[in-house]
């Protein structure tokens, strides 16, 4: 074990943890942080999204030492309910799901690609979006909310 | 002429006390308690809705309860796109007859007839300003009464709330990361669960060394009945590690040999049978045979797939035990853990909470099981029992594979006089809790181990299992419509959603594609001309138009139509879909038509609708679980691919809004139309016939090869 410093959605964290255990078992079990779901294990399926500065990342298969020192976003870092994320309210507006298991993935990955990218293409968002897994088959909604969110954030 | 006697809906006949449906609490909120469950469907939301409606209160007041063994009405399980037809119906009535007692309270208290009361948002008021409230009265109503069969329900020109988009209740929660999935519930003192399942097929753990997984830091506990094994552990990770170490010290038996995925056909047509007639129809006036054209369709094994691994949670307390579970039946989940823990059932409490998205019997009443075992060694702690990826998609039950062979006999101008329709599949139901064994995985590895059910098909009443959707609804003048079901299981198979559906409207819908092409008559006129139910040529029609059939001919574009009417009792559903052929396929565009009857939440529908078409697109494109002659190879995305963001296509959908017919449910209404529409569509454009699922590249040029 040993002390690993990284900033949690805003916060600068310090814990003590086993520097090969994954980033995803920590924040879902010793932070109590659920937003990142585990859907595989393997890096395939999106679930896991975290922000790590500007970039999704999967989060399962992220061991601890490599988040040392960096800024780290889970779903729960990028709004609430009184002060939503514009991609939060976008995905309310547009009913963007169905179970809503790989919706906190699909935000981080949205979030992502607006950081980088504020006014994306429609192919632009299904390309940043092809590493997250949807079953239900709401893809077409989480699209149409993704750029409703861009063009409010664009708005002056 | 004497009127018919009033009946009640059957889930409130199953459980008529009105209280445990509706209960009003102090502040101002009402709770609803259906028996029907959230698995991603939006079915809470459509429930609130028509509540709200017949209570006259706002949608915001009512708190929908979720389904315990503990409190609710049992009202079986949440499939078969029967959610709105049973609980929509008895909540409707139950609230009616709430409200009805309300206003009889109300007119006592306020001295005004009945007739004259108002209710807004649970304020009941009347002539001369007088007034009370749900709420107020409570404590003279009481709703510990059983529903009368005498209620009536609003007209449907009266309703406010229900046949309109109202947004979903959980998603808000989902948004923002507030817990609602059972993954993500925090119990006091949780501990972390594992079992442990073997590689190969149907092999039986005969030996295992625990001293390797003792020593891994943070296990509580190993358990062990007979065949069946799991760790428990303080952290996830920690369990992770045990079971793993656990692993390398099993010895498992051989194993259990597994078809060859290459001739799904051969091998279910060669299997031990039961053989059902499953419809017949004789012409009055036998028309003559000139040629008769024999096809042979399959589908893959498909697996469930969810994006969640299936998950629950148990807790001992001496000899009762609480589970929580996303299964789609609390009381029948209950009913087989009694049979296996020998315990009565009122020592076991089944609650549900959310799990991800559910499109039939997958895992998760098996890992209710297996965290009740589990839970066993961990003194009185609560245990959550998380399945890996590989076992979801190894062990969980999958969609059956099907054969189905269809002969059409033709008249000299290419008419259809007679119709045969054959089917070979294991049968697609082997769900928990209604037979006197248990049908739970672990089941058949206690010591003293059950036998692993063979799966059967529900009855026709009930839609029909394999044979779901194979009597054609159009008017050939003969048919026979026969199934086979398999007596024997080397795959694994129960519900997934549609049943023999997508198989049976598959095989249906491409024939009548390719007999369309024959007589060089349009296929959207061709079925047109075959069907007398206006309400099924309204969804063809009104897809076509969206559609704007038949659009013009290119190159390298081909377009296709499918229909069906699901379990040929509910959702009407036309689908056309456009797709892209060069090398490999890919669908553009879908547009579909649906008919439900009264659409409780339009949006919640056409929801419904997409995510249909999006997941049959994929099953048809992508799907198909693979094996070799000893396992599952298909255990991870890499080897089980599904549609992605880029792949999928736009999907449009029109809604046929017929306010005054009992609603009927969506979920399962667009995967047979898509699937034919698809294939269809690929004939179009390729000019060859693709009959075995999933249309891959290798399937196209087989279908080329035998073709030239």
């Amino acid at each position: 074990m040993s002390i690993l410093q990284f900033r949690l959605n805003g916060d600068a964290i310090a814990v003590d943890a086993d520097p090969d255990h994954m980033l995803l078992d920590v924040l879902r079990g010793r932070l109590g942080i659920t937003g990142a779901h585990f859907g595989c294990g393997a890096g395939e399926c999106g679930a896991c999204h975290v922000m790590v500065g500007d970039r999704a990342m999967t989060s399962c298969d992220m061991p601890m030492w490599s988040v040392a020192d960096k800024d780290v976003v889970t779903v729960e870092g990028l709004g609430t309910a009184e002060r939503p994320h514009p991609l939060q309210r976008a995905f309310i507006s547009e009913q963007a799901m169905q179970c809503g298991y790989c919706a906190s993935g699909i935000l981080i990955t949205a979030a992502a690609l607006l950081r980088r990218n504020p006014s994306p293409t429609e192919a632009e968002v299904r390309e940043a979006l092809d590493r997250n897994l949807c079953r239900c088959g709401s893809h077409n909604r989480m699209v149409r909310a993704v750029l409703r969110a861009a063009s409010e954030m664009a708005a002056p | 002429m004497t009127s018919p006697v009033p009946t009640l809906p059957v889930s409130l006949a199953a459980n008529p006390r009105l209280s445990s449906w509706v209960k009003l609490s102090g502040d101002g909120r009402v709770a609803i308690s259906p028996g029907k469950v959230e698995i991603g469907q939006g079915i809470v939301t459509a429930l609130a809705q028509i509540a709200a409606d017949e209570l006259d209160i706002d949608i915001g007041r009512v708190e929908m309860i979720r389904a315990s063994t503990a409190t609710s009405p049992n009202e079986g399980v949440t499939s078969g796109s029967l959610s709105i037809q049973q609980s929509g119906r008895a909540l409707r009535h139950a609230c009616a007859e709430v409200r009805q007692r309300f206003l009889v309270a109300a007119s006592e208290r306020l001295g005004v007839d009945a007739a004259l009361l108002n209710v807004d948002d649970g304020t009941i008021s009347g002539p001369g300003n007088v007034r009370t409230s749900y709420w107020e009265l409570a404590g003279d109503v009481s709703l510990d009464h059983d529903a009368t069969p005498g209620a009536t329900a609003k007209i449907a020109a009266r309703r406010a709330v229900a046949g309109h988009s109202v947004q979903r209740v959980d998603i808000p929660d989902k948004v923002f990361a507030q817990p609602r999935f059972i993954h993500d519930l925090a119990l006091p003192g949780l501990l972390h669960g594992r079992a442990l399942r073997p590689d190969m097929s149907g092999a039986k753990l005969i030996a295992l060394d625990e001293s390797a997984a003792r020593a891994i830091p943070g296990l509580v506990a190993i358990a062990r009945d007979g065949g069946f094994a799991g760790v428990i552990a303080d952290s996830e990770a920690a369990a992770d590690a045990a079971l793993k170490a656990l692993r390398k010290g099993a010895t498992w038996s051989a194993g259990e040999a597994l078809p060859n995925e290459e001739d799904l056909a051969g091998f279910l047509k060669s299997q031990p049978v039961e053989t059902t007639i499953i419809d017949t129809r004789l012409a009055s006036a036998p028309r003559k045979r000139a040629q008769t054209l024999r096809r042979q369709y399959t589908r893959p094994y498909i697996a469930h797939a969810s994006i969640a691994p299936s998950c629950a949670m148990a807790q001992w307390d001496g000899d009762h035990v609480h589970v929580w579970t996303h299964s789609q039946g609390v009381y029948l989940l209950r009913a087989d853990l009694a049979i296996v823990l020998k315990l009565p059932a009122e020592h076991i409490v089944v609650e549900h909470m959310e799990g991800a998205g559910c499109y039939g019997h997958n895992a998760a009443d098996d890992v209710a099981l297996d965290a009740v075992l589990l839970a066993k060694a961990a003194g009185g702690r609560p245990v959550r029992v998380q399945w890996s990826r590989h076992d979801e998609l190894s062990h969980a039950p999958f969609g059956a594979a099907m054969a189905i062979e269809i002969e059409a006999d033709l008249d000299a101008d290419k008419e259809i006089v007679g119709w045969r329709h054959s089917i070979w599949s294991n049968g697609h139901a082997a769900r928990p809790g209604r037979a006197t064994q248990p049908a739970l995985l672990a089941a058949s590895e206690i010591a003293n181990p059950y036998p692993r059910m063979v799966s059967t098909n529900p009855p026709a009443a009930n839609g029909g299992g394999g044979d779901r959707n194979s009597v054609p609804l159009y008017d050939f003048p003969a048919w026979t419509i026969t199934s086979h079901r398999l007596l024997t299981m080397p795959v694994r198979t129960s519900a997934l959603r549609t049943l023999g559906g997508q198989g049976n409207v598959f095989a249906i819908e491409s024939l009548l594609d390719e007999i369309a092409v024959l007589r060089r008559e349009d296929p959207v006129a061709f079925r047109l001309r075959h069907l007398r139910d206006e309400r099924a040529r309204d969804v063809i029609r009104a897809a076509a138009r969206r559609a704007q059939w038949r659009p013009q001919k290119q190159a390298g574009i081909g377009h296709g139509v499918g229909f069906a009417r699901y379990k040929n009792t509910g959702a009407y559903c036309a689908a056309i879909a456009e797709i892209e052929g060069t090398d490999d396929i890919r669908v553009k565009r879908l547009t579909l038509a649906v008919d439900v009857g009264e659409a409780i939440n339009p949006d919640g529908v056409i929801n419904q609708i997409e995510g249909g078409a999006i997941q049959a697109t994929s099953w048809v494109l992508k799907e198909r679980v693979r094996f070799d002659r000893t396992r599952i190879t298909s255990a991870s995305w890499t080897d089980y691919p599904i549609l992605t963001f880029s792949e999928v296509p736009a999907v449009d959908v029109e809604i046929i809004q017929r306010p005054e017919i009992e609603p009927v449910g969506a979920g399962e209404a667009a995967h047979g139309p898509v699937t034919a529409a698809i294939a269809n569509a690929v004939f179009d454009c390729l000019g060859v016939r693709v009959r075995d699922l999933p249309i891959t590249r290798d399937r196209i040029i087989a279908a080329m090869e035998l073709a030239s």
